[in-house]
């Protein structure tokens, strides 16, 4: 009892630490990423490649003055965005990032809860962070606020209909609602995942899931609630300081949220693409060598002064990264937390590549389109696959 | 544990559904509506009742309640004023409560002895299977009845608004 008390302490910390430090680095990804798909560097002054400027952002929104508008009200006016933000990272706690892993002779999931109905916990938790939007924007007292917050309620509530219908048919196939079984029924190489496998491969309910998922973010090309050409910043145009950052930093946990999921769901998780018999063991370490061996080229032979001295030490970063994955000890929880991640970040690495390609929509055309063909498309695909589950079991 | 958890989210519970009455504000009465299901979904937790606790969430907290925060938004409601109260309603209020709240306990302490589990009729438990289950055999008819009423209900919502428009 005491020994799973401070385990569960340790993992929360850890996971939570990983988190925060994910999300505040994950803006420096999104920068880089648009700005070399607009052929410029991005960050690049704070520290070697702009490295440092999460940091400097962070310490520029402490230190800013927090100003509350006179004529807000002011109690849901401090209380939304605490409530953006909590129901946000709630969603985290039942992810399970691998298996069951065994350290200083604790067995343990790489886990912080498993419940038996993962699936509608974090369903039930992202439909509360409607919320902490709607009422940042009503409680403002201000006309651009309030429209932004009408506008999300109404598009979370329309895109949240073929999001649940999108998830009932991994789950009708895979007979389970807990996040862990899920995964561990999609095992054995990519024609397992659900994405790919059983009577009715999800691939239609894959898509449907992350085009909802970007709207329940509120990301391009949904991001109407914070259409600045017309609504000045949408909901939150009357916060500043830490609270702004704390809506900033909702959606982009609501981002990785979404990300879990669609991997969980769809993409097997922490399972390798093919097994390790055939050498899916060997994959990140060539990945990272080959990085390696990139950066080392073009710190000899560099295209700006600096790159001389930062890309060589980020090249032998590289090599030792590459080198730890094939230390036989840590590989039973490095390999899976490796698939999981990168199935994660090529998920994430989508919706800024997206932010970067497509135009935002109209307002008509994103509420035609959730209810015209992206609930109709759910429907058909949930009542074609319940159908095929039933005619093949 | 479960005693202390019991107290905490029960006096959550009836406090936010107490405010939902004080309040005069219709935003401040709908955030303490959902004070009352959170509370109430994590009640059922505690009584094992982990699909019905979600479905409490998502349902209701989540669909049902953001609908009403949306209405109260888009009508731009005020601030209610109290008006004076009758003389009927100072002198009968508190004795038709305490009546009232003394029979409900009665009757569910005559229902439910120490030591039974809770229970619906013949049905106990409430993982989604032994849910899915019960609604989907020795409920079916009710549970499809409902469904066609609920359609029915929108179905009116439609032709209403239908004439308001023309």
């Amino acid at each position: 009892m005491d020994s799973f008390i401070v385990i569960s302490l340790i993992k929360t910390v850890v996971v939570f630490a990983v988190l925060l430090t994910t999300l505040a680095y994950l803006q420096w990804v999104e920068r880089k990423v648009i700005a070399h798909i607009q052929v410029r560097p991005g960050p690049y002054r704070v520290g070697p490649h702009g490295l440092l400027q999460p940091v400097a952002d962070i310490l520029k929104l402490i230190t800013k003055e927090d100003l509350v508008p006179p004529y807000v009200n002011r109690p849901l006016y401090l209380l939304a965005p605490f409530l953006a933000m909590t129901m946000a990272l709630l969603s985290i706690s039942v992810i399970p990032f691998g298996p069951q892993i065994q350290v200083a002779g604790y067995r343990t999931y790489m886990q912080l809860t498993d419940l038996n109905i993962g699936v509608l916990f974090v369903l039930a938790v992202s439909s509360m962070g409607v919320y902490g939007i709607a009422l940042a924007g009503w409680s403002s007292n201000n006309k651009y606020a309030l429209l932004g917050g009408l506008r999300s309620s109404a598009q979370m509530i329309s895109y949240e209909l073929p999001l649940s219908l999108a998830i009932a048919a991994p789950l009708l196939v895979s007979n389970t609602l807990s996040l862990r079984e899920l995964v561990e029924r999609q095992a054995g190489g990519i024609w397992h995942w659900n994405v790919l496998h059983g009577p009715f491969p999800q691939i239609v309910s894959f898509v449907v899931f992350v085009i909802a998922g970007f709207a329940e973010t509120n990301r391009v090309p949904f991001d109407l609630p914070e259409a600045e050409n017309e609504l000045v910043a949408g909901f939150h145009t009357e916060y500043s300081s830490m609270k702004f950052a704390s809506f900033f930093m909702a959606e982009y946990a609501n981002m990785i949220t979404v990300s879990c999921m669609a991997t969980l769901l769809f993409l097997g998780g922490w399972v390798a693409p093919w097994p390790a018999a055939y050498g899916s063991s060997l994959v990140p370490p060539v990945i990272f060598a080959g990085a390696a061996l990139m950066a080392l080229y073009h710190g000899i032979h560099p295209a700006r002064r600096r790159d001389r001295y930062s890309l060589p030490v980020f090249g032998v970063v590289f090599l030792i990264v590459a080198a730890v994955f094939l230390l036989p000890m840590v590989q039973s929880w490095l390999l899976p937390l490796f698939w999981f991640c990168s199935k994660t970040g090529a998920l994430l690495f989508m919706f800024m590549w997206i932010r970067g390609t497509l135009p935002r929509f109209r307002y008509d055309q994103l509420m035609g389109f959730a209810w015209k063909f992206l609930f109709p498309v759910a429907v058909v695909n949930l009542l074609v696959t319940a159908f095929l589950v039933a005619w093949f079991s | 544990m479960d005693v202390i958890l019991f107290l905490v989210f029960a006096i959550i519970a009836v406090v936010c559904a107490i405010n939902v009455v004080v309040q005069t504000h219709p935003i401040s009465s709908a955030i303490s509506l959902i004070g009352v299901m959170g509370s109430l979904a994590v009640l059922y937790l505690l009584l094992g009742a982990e699909f019905i606790a979600a479905a409490q969430v998502i349902v209701y907290a989540g669909a049902i309640m953001v609908l009403f925060v949306f209405v109260i938004m888009l009508l731009n409601a005020g601030a209610e004023t109290r008006k004076g109260r009758s003389f009927m309603v100072q002198l009968l209020g508190v004795p038709l409560l305490i009546g009232l709240l003394g029979l409900l306990a009665y009757f569910v302490q005559r229902l439910y002895l120490p030591g039974v589990t809770v229970h619906f009729g013949g049905f106990r438990g409430g993982t989604p299977l032994d849910i899915g289950r019960a609604l989907f055999t020795t409920y079916l008819l009710p549970f499809e009845v409902t469904s066609i009423l609920i359609l029915i209900a929108i179905l009116g919502a439609i032709v209403l608004a239908r004439k308001e428009m023309d």
